[in-house]
């Protein structure tokens, strides 16, 4: 058994689950069916988050969603004021994401400086036909503007405090706390 | 890790975090846009007093890639051959604002001699015979994408050992990943001193190639660098081959799936002939993509990050 985190839990497994469920709900209703979509997890905990919102999405539609993952160390601003980041996995649907419609899905949305990076990595991957984003957690302060389309609980925070998302494909275990 | 002046500079878990890093800058290259900005502002010289084509266009093109502005200074046409020392030419280059200094020099310890001068980051890109680290860092890469793991596996490398910085920074780094490595030439191209360099590293030598081969999982063939030689140490060409060249009929001795590598420039008919640069299992151009991958990689680790 995990040890549990430190914090107040603001979603459990339950709330989670139901969150994503609602995601993929949403986004099958903005895009009107699952045709020409595409989900994009940002390593590392927006990969497993896709990979739930398109079963999801597979569970209502009855056809699979193309999943793939980006990793945007490469395009971080902040590459020079911190010590070097390990690079992990790009890694695209066959065909590309050209015309397509691209969900970027993340754990937490908070500077939105992720997202600026995403938004450069996905426009040297190719040129979807738009982009949207998905986020299980969006605690504000944003640095840029930038907000997400589809949010799993809006969860107003200090700038101090830490939000950490916890998987059970990464973590064991499925919750988000605060403290 | 400031510099790459040495594969004795590097961990198992550096060697594993430029081999991740390098994958990725693989995907890279097959990509319509292969530009990442990574090292946007940064700036990179390629000082190469030794003539290479491989080597200073591999490192060109990924400092590009990484957005890095990338100039070169080779010593013909610069003040170099004007006579200004060493030091004069590297300290009037890092004047300018560089961060990164790749430097090809003939004598060995020369990227270690500037790296006491500048506060750039220093990238050996060949010093004389002592080393070559980033060719060693993309030979073991592309064997192991060959071959998986390397632990346990057996590299036989043939050639003019003498000469060769390419053999001293692959028995390091080969065997620092866990390979069985066997180093095979004739006796007047095995260093001097080399059974006790090989007993502190942990490789194995060789004057015999046809006994070796047929046990090899990988096979690495070495150059034989005429331009280094001073004086005779074989009697004929022709005779080197049928000693040590890796020919058709010793081509037959290798398994089918064992990789041939050649970290180039190759005189064929010399110490490789044309169907064993050629056959199938020959990854000599693999290795340069691999190459352009880890190169990307190496500064990638070293220029992007905190500043000192």
């Amino acid at each position: 058994m995990p040890a549990p985190a430190p914090g107040r839990t603001v979603l459990d497994a339950r709330d989670i689950t139901r969150a994503l469920t609602r995601i993929s709900h949403e986004i099958l209703e903005r895009n009107k069916g699952a045709s020409d979509l595409i989900l994009l997890g940002l390593h590392t905990r927006g990969v497993p988050l896709a990979h739930r919102i398109a079963d999801g999405i597979a569970a209502v539609e009855g056809v699979p969603v193309a999943v793939g993952e980006l990793d945007v160390t490469m395009y971080r601003d902040d590459l020079r004021s911190q010590p070097t980041r390990r690079a992990h996995k790009t890694q695209l649907p066959s065909g590309g994401i050209d015309g397509k419609v691209v969900v970027l899905v993340d754990d937490v949305l908070f500077s939105g400086r992720t997202i600026r990076a995403a938004l450069d990595a996905v426009s040297d991957l190719g040129r979807p036909a738009a982009v949207r984003l998905a986020v299980l957690v969006d605690r504000g302060h944003r640095e840029l503007p930038i907000r997400a389309d589809h949010v799993g609980k809006n969860l107003p925070s200090a700038r101090s405090e830490r939000v950490s998302v916890r998987l059970a494909e990464t973590d064991d275990l499925d919750e988000v706390t605060i403290s | 890790m400031k510099h790459l002046l040495s594969i004795d500079d590097l961990s198992v878990d550096d060697i594993g975090a430029i081999f991740d890093t390098a994958a990725e800058m693989h995907d890279v290259q097959r990509r319509d846009v292969k530009k990442l900005p990574a090292l946007r502002g940064r700036t990179i010289v390629n000082m190469f007093f030794e003539d290479s084509t491989r080597t200073r266009s591999s490192f060109e093109i990924a400092g590009k890639w990484l957005s890095a502005d990338v100039i070169n200074v080779s010593a013909k046409g610069s003040s170099a051959s004007k006579g200004e020392s060493l030091r004069d030419t590297v300290l009037t280059v890092c004047a300018m604002g560089v961060d990164g200094l790749v430097i090809r020099h003939p004598a060995s310890g020369a990227a270690h001699q500037v790296s006491q001068w500048v506060d750039a980051v220093v990238v050996n890109a060949g010093d004389g015979t002592h080393e070559h680290p980033t060719q060693a860092l993309l030979d073991a890469y592309t064997l192991q994408r060959r071959m998986g793991s390397l632990e346990g596996r057996h590299v036989v490398l043939v050639g003019d050992l003498t000469h060769s910085r390419v053999f001293r920074s692959n028995v390091l780094c080969l065997t620092k990943l866990g390979a069985r490595v066997t180093v095979v030439a004739p006796p007047t191209l095995m260093p001097a001193g080399i059974d006790s360099w090989s007993r502190a590293v942990g490789f194995e030598t060789s004057y015999d190639v046809d006994q070796v081969l047929p046990q090899a999982d990988a096979v690495m063939m070495l150059r034989v660098q005429r331009e280094r030689m001073s004086g005779a140490f074989f009697p004929t060409a022709r005779e080197y081959t049928v000693g040590y060249g890796l020919t058709r009929n010793r081509l037959a001795l290798l398994g089918p799936d064992v990789p041939i590598c050649h970290p180039g420039p190759m005189n064929r008919g010399l110490e490789i002939a044309a169907d064993a640069a050629d056959a199938a299992q020959s990854v000599v151009l693999e290795q340069v993509s691999s190459g352009l991958a880890i190169r990307m990689s190496v500064l990638y680790h070293l220029l992007a990050g905190e500043e000192a």
